[in-house]
């Protein structure tokens, strides 16, 4: 159900990506076709990702059906929003075991590279996306986390 | 006098761009090749992305230093040549360099550009280091972690050209240019292709308990506990077992930081002349954190406050870090 729900808004906010940060895609080289599977662990989903620029995936699955993944990459929710922003090092966060990554490294490495040379915050765009209501759940969502984050149990 | 310049590291244009808003004198990158030694999938520069970045640097009165500090295999030295050339003409500020064939080649061709002597040279005497000064013009040398301070206020006194030094980041005790231990089992030289354990060859697991075990070409290079801190999968930050030792231990070094955010008065006393801080392979977030804290630290200094020196230990690998050889020699 909650896959369903949020469809909508995950292929939009893709596409938006996509379409604003065309250079990603060559930092992802043949990578482009892998597998991802971002897994966030405190949601009731996760999320498939395939960066094609032809044929561009991103979708909710429930875990018990997710597709096989060449590169599997987990932590809390908000982590991965701030890996997604530059607002927290990758490299820091699998130091402290709050970022946890499996299959492809190679995969994970361009994902990563490719993101972070990309100027700006994808969550502000995203939540831009979605007007004044928008911008208040992205900081309703970072409130909450920063009081509640520390003592989360590992995936 | 020392100018305590900041050389920061850059692995994106977005990376360079944010060293240069957080203070960095001069920021360091290189090419999407074999050239420099940080060869990493996703990461370093285009020739069209170095000239943007030159431009924007100079513009905010950074220098631009361009890594060509691997050596080229026998008989292909082309794409190094190349390389000089295309950073020559988008007007890079020096080339930090390694091989004595790159350095001759950019001394008689591009005389115009200052030449830095990298640490993969691993030039750690007066002697060699002079003599890159005398046969190829090198007007910095960047002296491998290994010393002590009062060793490098020596070696000052011996050369004719300027000392940087490491301040933060990889904590690299191996001779550097010299090392062969992921050659040894990947068959890719951190020296000649530029990847120290290539990504392609790494492997995670995670295992039932809450272990994570590292791998790189199917050896196994650690085992982190639940919840253990982890580190690089580089061998050697390794922990093996051995027969006399069956629980495992760092054979070389552990997964650990240099950070001298302490000694940076004791550096400049010394003559040190730029401070470079490791980590082009890092996210902007890292560059951030890590360039302010020390732009600050450096500025409190010049004007003769105490320094305030951020806590950046989170930002550390194992996060764990150390003063290494620069405190004492016997640091381990």
């Amino acid at each position: 159900m909650a896959c369903t729900v949020v469809q909508p808004l995950l292929s939009r906010i893709v596409r938006r990506i996509a379409q604003e940060h065309p250079s990603l895609f060559a930092r992802l080289g043949a990578h482009q076709s892998t597998d991802f599977l971002i897994d966030p662990v405190e949601l009731p989903f996760a999320l498939h990702l395939r960066p094609d620029p032809q044929a561009l995936i991103f979708r909710a699955v429930p875990r018990d059906a997710a597709p096989d993944a060449g590169a599997t990459i987990r932590g809390q929710f908000l982590l991965l929003l701030e890996l997604l922003d530059s607002e927290q090092d990758g490299d820091a966060a699998f130091f402290s075991r709050d970022l946890e990554v499996s299959g492809d490294t190679e995969a994970i490495v361009r994902l990563r590279n490719a993101l972070d040379d990309i100027d700006g915050s994808i969550a502000e765009d995203t939540a831009a996306m979605f007007g004044k209501p928008g911008r208040a759940i992205l900081s309703r969502l970072r409130r909450s986390y920063s009081d509640d984050t520390k003592g989360y149990p590992q995936p | 006098m020392s100018l305590a310049e900041l050389i920061c590291p850059a692995g994106t244009p977005a990376a360079l761009r944010t060293a240069v808003d957080a203070g960095a004198d001069a920021v360091y990158c290189g090419f999407q090749d074999a050239t420099n030694a940080r060869n990493f999938p996703g990461l370093n520069f285009t020739p069209y992305e170095l000239a943007a970045s030159v431009a924007y640097a100079h513009a905010k009165g950074t220098k631009v230093l361009l890594a060509l500090n691997t050596y080229p295999p026998a008989g292909k030295v082309d794409l190094w040549r190349h390389a000089a050339d295309t950073g020559a003409q988008f007007g890079v500020d020096a080339f930090i360099v390694a091989d004595m064939g790159v350095a001759q080649y950019i001394a008689q061709t591009h005389p115009q550009v200052r030449l830095h002597l990298s640490v993969q040279a691993a030039a750690s005497s007066p002697e060699a280091i002079r003599y890159y000064c005398e046969n190829f013009g090198v007007k910095r040398v960047v002296l491998p972690r290994i010393l002590t301070i009062p060793e490098i206020r020596q070696i000052r006194k011996e050369i004719p050209c300027e000392i940087e030094t490491f301040i933060f980041g990889n904590h690299g005790l191996m001779v550097e240019g010299r090392c062969s231990l992921t050659n040894y089992l990947t068959g890719q030289s951190t020296n000649m292709d530029g990847v120290c354990s290539p990504a392609s060859d790494v492997d995670y697991r995670r295992h039932e308990d809450g272990s994570m075990s590292s791998q790189l070409a199917g050896f196994t290079i650690d085992c982190f506990g639940p919840n253990e801190k982890a580190g690089y999968p580089t061998i050697c930050k390794g922990r093996y077992t051995a027969p006399h030792r069956p629980d495992g231990y760092y054979a070389f070094e552990e997964p650990i930081s240099l950070n001298l955010s302490r000694l940076l008065p004791d550096l400049i006393d010394a003559g040190v002349h730029a401070f470079k801080i490791e980590g082009r392979q890092r996210s902007k977030s890292y560059v951030r954190g890590v360039v302010s804290a020390f732009r600050q630290a450096v500025d409190d200094i010049r004007a003769g406050r105490p320094a305030n020196i951020a806590d950046l230990v989170a930002l550390t690998e194992g996060q764990k870090q150390t003063q290494g050889a620069f405190e004492t020699k016997k640091w381990r």
